[in-house]
């Protein structure tokens, strides 16, 4: 594989090209390209079942598209694994929660710094000296991200007794500790209030002024997209209908269409 | 009332990342340290500790082993017995081959053989899971216990097919063979468990520790941070075996001096040790301990509590009523605290630190 290049702002920095994803009989995705460039917000919307969740799958090495090839930070693959992903700066979160349920806000975000942490098995048998100076220095990063989505509180909580909207907050912190190049961002409103939804919102503006992190955007709540997002592509049954920014997409017939059906 | 941590501030991140953070919890272990290493081999009675402490610290032990596959890394192993006796094993022939060298360090040397071993026989775990994966371990179970049977090499072809423990020395202190006194043996042991103890609480509660209970939890967002879970998942099995089986050649070598391995480490070995850690509490390192108390010290409450107190039983009656009540005991923790006797414990604390406040 090609090494990664570093992508300067306002350059391409993932390329999808024709890619189509068939389980079986069902097409999931059918011949769709676009691209996300550098230091944007980049929604996903389709109804229900339009191969958005799909698609980010594909990008993070989930599923392996039948057809078509995705070029990140300059590199053309057709294939690749999660944990390669991780490594060239991808991270996301899902769609419904998926934290380390038995661990606490503190631990889970650590995880995600699991790819920083370089020191040998041998000394962390000590937890003294060269491994507990990392812990340390990670530790430091950490508190920088819990201070940044203001969950200081739930430090020491256990996530699977924490509430829903905080849950997804903890999420993204996780996602965040891996100093990601590009985040992909999986219904991060879904099921909450409307306050809880201005934070969230809040945060990922932030996130993108504060980390200069590329922001890969599934959401239903069409105010949310309208206001986040400088680019929007819509799926639908797989297929691409359109792409352009919020106001051309509000604009166009077909996506009108695919939204409020048309009569026959 | 004393179990408070008001007024304990912590100003570095390394005091906060501390395994005890509580002054008194420190307090706690240190007292438990001082009456396991001193007042114990002191004042215990020979019976106390060669059939109380003793195998309770070998249960403790391979818990603890157990503990890290299936409580921190989520992976059912019902191999634990065979992983036990490859440690005795291999601690057998290491001594026999290489007299010279420091029985210690071969206790210790034996769990990397069965750490290996381990890793082998963990291979499946990549594909299943569950209940699946406890079958898939089962024929590690069955295939080396076959081996000790089967292999005389590894019993140094003695006729009975059993391990005789030789005799060997720590500065002229015979700790294994017929000379030990149980009082030296323990010493030793405890020695052993204390330092691994330490040594999994170490690697626990670091990056590798938060590695295995990502696996745990939720394998696909681990894979999502970056962690591969072949060899997450292998490192939990080759970990979790070097314990069982320093547990089994500690079992063999301080415990029985010597025996059948075929019954010692079969399958209701591994059973047994399973049912030690879902009752101390799975993911927990203090649970492992519990367990092995309530599975091995209660019974010998019941034998000879008994006859004690006055209240005569017959042997086969007091066995009887030792099964009865063990069981009777495992349902009723069960029902009273699901996540095992390390949770009772988490929440007496919890009410210690806000009595007399309910919360």
């Amino acid at each position: 594989m090609k090494p990664l290049r570093q992508i300067e702002p306002g350059e391409q920095l993932l390329n999808v090209e024709n890619v189509s994803l068939r389980f079986g009989g069902v097409k999931a995705i059918t011949d769709v390209s676009f691209d996300i460039v550098k230091g944007e917000v980049r929604a996903i919307i389709g109804p229900n079942g339009a191969g958005k969740t799909s698609m980010l799958n594909v990008i993070n090495g989930f599923y392996h598209p039948q057809e078509g090839q995705i070029t990140y930070r300059g590199a053309t693959r057709s294939k690749m694994r999660p944990h390669v992903a991780a490594t060239q700066g991808i991270a996301r979160t899902f769609q419904n929660v998926a934290l380390f349920k038995g661990m606490t806000t503190l631990d889970n975000i650590m995880v995600g710094r699991t790819l920083k942490m370089q020191k040998s098995f041998f000394w962390h048998l000590f937890r003294h000296g060269p491994a507990m100076n990392e812990e340390i220095e990670h530790r430091k990063f950490v508190e920088e991200i819990i201070d940044f989505l203001e969950i200081e509180h739930i430090r020491k909580v256990p996530v699977g007794k924490l509430p829903y909207g905080l849950q997804k907050r903890v999420e993204l912190g996780r996602a965040l500790a891996m100093e990601p190049e590009l985040l992909l961002l999986d219904e991060p409103m879904a099921g909450m209030n409307l306050e809880e939804k201005e934070d969230m919102c809040r945060f990922i503006l932030d996130t993108k002024e504060q980390y200069g992190t590329t922001i890969a955007l599934i959401e239903h709540d069409m105010g949310v997209v309208m206001d986040l997002s400088d680019r929007v592509v819509v799926l639908e049954y797989g297929i691409k209908i359109a792409d352009g920014t919020p106001d051309e997409v509000k604009a166009n017939q077909k996506v009108i269409d695919a939204y409020l059906g048309v009569a026959h | 009332m004393f179990y408070r941590e008001a007024g304990q501030f912590k100003k570095t991140y390394a005091a906060d990342m501390a395994v005890f953070p509580i002054l008194q919890d420190r307090i706690g272990i240190a007292v438990i340290l001082i009456v396991a290493a001193v007042v114990i081999p002191l004042t215990g009675s020979t019976f106390f500790i060669s059939s109380v402490m003793i195998p309770f610290l070998v249960f403790s032990l391979a818990a603890m082993g157990l503990n890290i596959v299936t409580g921190y890394t989520g992976l059912i192993s019902l191999g634990t017995g065979a992983f036990m006796g490859v440690g005795a094993f291999a601690c057998y022939k290491l001594t026999t081959i290489f007299p010279n060298v420091n029985i210690i360090i071969w206790i210790l040397a034996s769990g990397i053989f069965s750490a290996a071993i381990g890793a082998a026989f963990g291979l499946p775990s990549l594909r299943i899971k569950g209940f699946y994966l406890a079958v898939a371990t089962l024929a590690a179970q069955f295939f080396l216990e076959w081996c000790f049977v089967r292999v005389p090499w590894l019993y140094n072809y003695s006729a009975s097919g059993a391990i005789q423990v030789p005799q060997r020395t720590l500065f002229d202190v015979a700790i294994t063979g017929a000379n030990a006194t149980p009082t030296t043996r323990y010493l030793v042991l405890l020695g052993i468990v204390v330092l691994m103890t330490w040594v999994a609480s170490n690697i626990l509660h670091g990056r590798i520790g938060r590695t295995f209970m990502a696996v745990r939890d939720m394998d696909i967002a681990a894979e999502l941070m970056g962690i591969r879970l072949l060899p997450a998942k292998l490192m939990a099995f080759a970990l979790s075996s070097f314990y069982c089986g320093v547990a089994g050649a500690v079992m063999m070598f301080l415990w029985y001096g010597g025996g059948e391995a075929a019954d010692a480490f079969n399958i209701r070995q591994s059973f047994n040790i399973l049912f030690m850690v879902i009752i101390g509490g799975l993911g927990s390192l203090i649970g492992c301990f519990l367990g092995a108390a309530l599975l091995n010290i209660v019974p010998i409450i019941l034998k000879f509590g008994f006859p004690a107190i006055g209240i005569a039983i017959g042997s086969e009656t007091a066995e009887h009523l030792n099964h009865l009540l063990v069981g009777g005991l495992i349902i009723f923790f069960l029902i009273v605290e699901p996540h095992g006797l390390a949770r009772l414990w988490q929440i007496t604390k919890q009410k210690l630190r806000t009595w007399p406040f309910p919360y």
